[in-house]
């Protein structure tokens, strides 16, 4: 019998969801499981360029405002179908990552967050004085009331969520397990080493950051439609930057695995704390986490579970 | 000297840092197969000639040919893959991987071209290094845990994963005990044998005389002796350079 390949898994996964959403009467579970399956696309897109090649993009709000901003200009030119506002979205994401990369991915370190947290800034005071796009006003989406085949209409932007999750995972699958992931791999070990093997550099970061920044952007587009009220403030929030980060910190970062556990844990807690507690208290616990697992788990839950294997590997083998 | 054409052929290469003129005109040529030691005091401007010509940075002027294409202008990994490959002064393993995931980068990203030895199984490839220099037995290990001498092996093991015409080793064998010494040495010959021509950059003179056919002397970024290594040896300036008065 041929060994089951390991994609099968996360598209199951996808299935079964898919078949809950159709089980599930309220709507609430929707509403949060659309941000849960949201940052699953945010941190397996970060992880892409900061997980498997050591660049810290503190940006991650820059591309997925430009894939929310995206769709607010097509809603005001010609209302298009969702998808074509989600494949608009990531080809521009995209090239605003090509344009970044290859202004700043010389720098490194700390000067490379740096240079992309300015971004998020500098894209949101660009659409602040946007009065296309309505400014500091922000931009009210009308949703059509219902889509065919769809219970609701966030039921259906769950679905829709539910795939690019599903995309976002098989792409930073692929990528981890090619050549290409083997030369991010050395790049973040050691860049100029890297260089000498013949690895091109320059080309493999930039190849890396337009797919980041692609798949961010098209996290980005549902996002008027499902809030129906876009400000700048919301789209290009800091919010998404730092979970983006704290996500594939705290669930692994060298596999692809890692941030969707992330994600899955870090957004469920945030969601039960907006409705137990309150908002205001999420980027505290992103802050707790992030430091108990900087602290004790350097390497993540992912990490964490790989170093139990080997332990278990060695006392069966002596 | 013969009249075969050198594989590496570098002229006038100057390079500046600010006010500080690092390499000065500087001309180096190397013929295939050839065993050459560059030498020289702390500063003279070795590891920078290693640097430009590898294309780790760029020189400011000077032309350099290899294999007779003008490469001055081509990014490191492109000369890499044309066969001018270099190790580190100090180790520069890839430290997540284990010692073979080291071999397969180069492997997978300059040599895929031309496999050697009748397979192109990169890993089949990459323990039939690893048995060249001795390290076979470590293949699997987390590269992060060798020791000193067994990194040095391992970043030629990486450099030849490469497939180089060229092999600048750029002291490989600094803070080795004398045994250690002489093992890298036979490494080296051992490559030279295969046809890989070999730049040795060392301050162990025992191991330049021992291994080269012809010395290279770079005093403050210029090039002040250039001959077969008895007669370098015995050359009044570089005396004086590294003796003093």
């Amino acid at each position: 019998m041929r060994r089951i390949p390991s994609w099968i898994w996360p598209v199951l996964v996808a299935l079964f969801i898919l078949a809950l959403s159709r089980v599930v009467k309220n709507e609430y579970y929707m509403f949060a499981g659309y941000v849960v399956l949201q940052y699953i696309v945010l941190a397996s897109a970060w992880n892409i360029l900061g997980g498997y090649s050591g660049y810290v993009n503190f940006g991650s709000a820059a591309f997925f405002g430009i894939g929310a901003y995206g769709a607010v200009v097509l809603d005001k030119l010609w209302q298009p179908p969702l998808v074509v506002a989600i494949v608009f979205g990531g080809i521009v994401a995209s090239l605003v990552g090509l344009v970044t990369a290859y202004l700043t991915l010389r720098l490194r370190g700390v000067f490379f967050a740096i240079a992309t947290l300015a971004l998020a800034i500098v894209l949101q005071t660009l659409v602040m004085n946007w009065d296309f796009v309505g400014g500091p006003l922000g931009y009210y989406s009308v949703r059509p009331d219902s889509i065919a085949g769809f219970p609701s209409y966030v039921n259906y932007l769950f679905v829709i969520m539910l795939g690019l999750a599903l995309i976002a995972v098989l792409v930073a699958r692929a990528i981890e397990l090619s050549f290409i992931g083997r030369g991010l791999a050395a790049i973040r070990d050691n860049e100029l080493a890297a260089e000498c093997c013949g690895v091109p550099t320059l080309r493999l970061k930039v190849f890396a950051t337009m797919v980041s920044g692609g798949l961010m952007g098209m996290a980005g587009a549902p996002f008027p439609y499902y809030i129906t009220y876009l400000d700048p403030n919301s789209a290009f929030s800091l919010a998404y930057g730092i979970n983006s980060i704290a996500m594939p910190l705290i669930g692994g970062m060298t596999h692809w695995i890692g941030p969707v556990i992330g994600a899955v844990l870090l957004a469920v807690i945030q969601q039960v704390a907006t409705v137990t507690i309150s908002s205001e208290l999420n980027l505290m616990i992103v802050g707790v986490l992030l430091i108990s697992f900087i602290t004790l788990a350097p390497n993540g839950i992912v990490g964490l579970f790989e170093r139990y294997r080997q332990k278990r590997q060695r006392r069966l083998s002596t | 000297m013969t009249t075969q054409s050198p594989l590496l052929d570098a002229m006038s290469i100057r390079k500046r840092f600010g006010g500080f003129v690092a390499l000065d005109a500087v001309d180096i040529a190397i013929r295939p197969g050839e065993r050459v030691g560059l030498i020289g005091p702390n500063g003279s401007g070795k590891s920078t000639l290693v640097n430009c010509l590898s294309g780790a940075i760029s020189s400011d002027t000077g032309t350099i040919r290899f294999d007779g294409r003008a490469i001055e202008r081509l990014p490191a990994h492109q000369r890499t893959r044309l066969g001018i490959v270099r190790t580190f002064q100090i180790p520069l393993p890839f430290t997540s991987m284990t010692v073979i995931g080291n071999l397969t980068i180069p492997l997978r990203f300059a040599a895929r071209h031309h496999a050697v030895g009748g397979t192109t199984n990169d890993v089949e490839q990459a323990l039939l290094i690893l048995e060249d220099v001795g390290l076979r037995d470590k293949a699997h290990e987390p590269s992060a845990g060798l020791t000193q001498v067994e990194l040095r092996k391992l970043e030629l093991a990486r450099a030849v994963a490469a497939r180089p015409k060229l092999l600048i080793a750029d002291e490989t064998m600094a803070g080795l005990s004398n045994s250690e010494v002489d093992e890298i040495i036979l490494l080296l010959f051992k490559l030279n044998e295969q046809g890989i021509a070999i730049i040795m950059i060392e301050h162990i003179m025992r191991a330049v005389m021992a291994f080269s056919q012809r010395a290279i002397v770079l005093v403050a970024g210029k090039k002040i002796a250039d001959d077969t290594t008895d007669v370098v040896i015995n050359n009044a300036e570089v005396v004086r350079a590294y003796l003093g008065e």
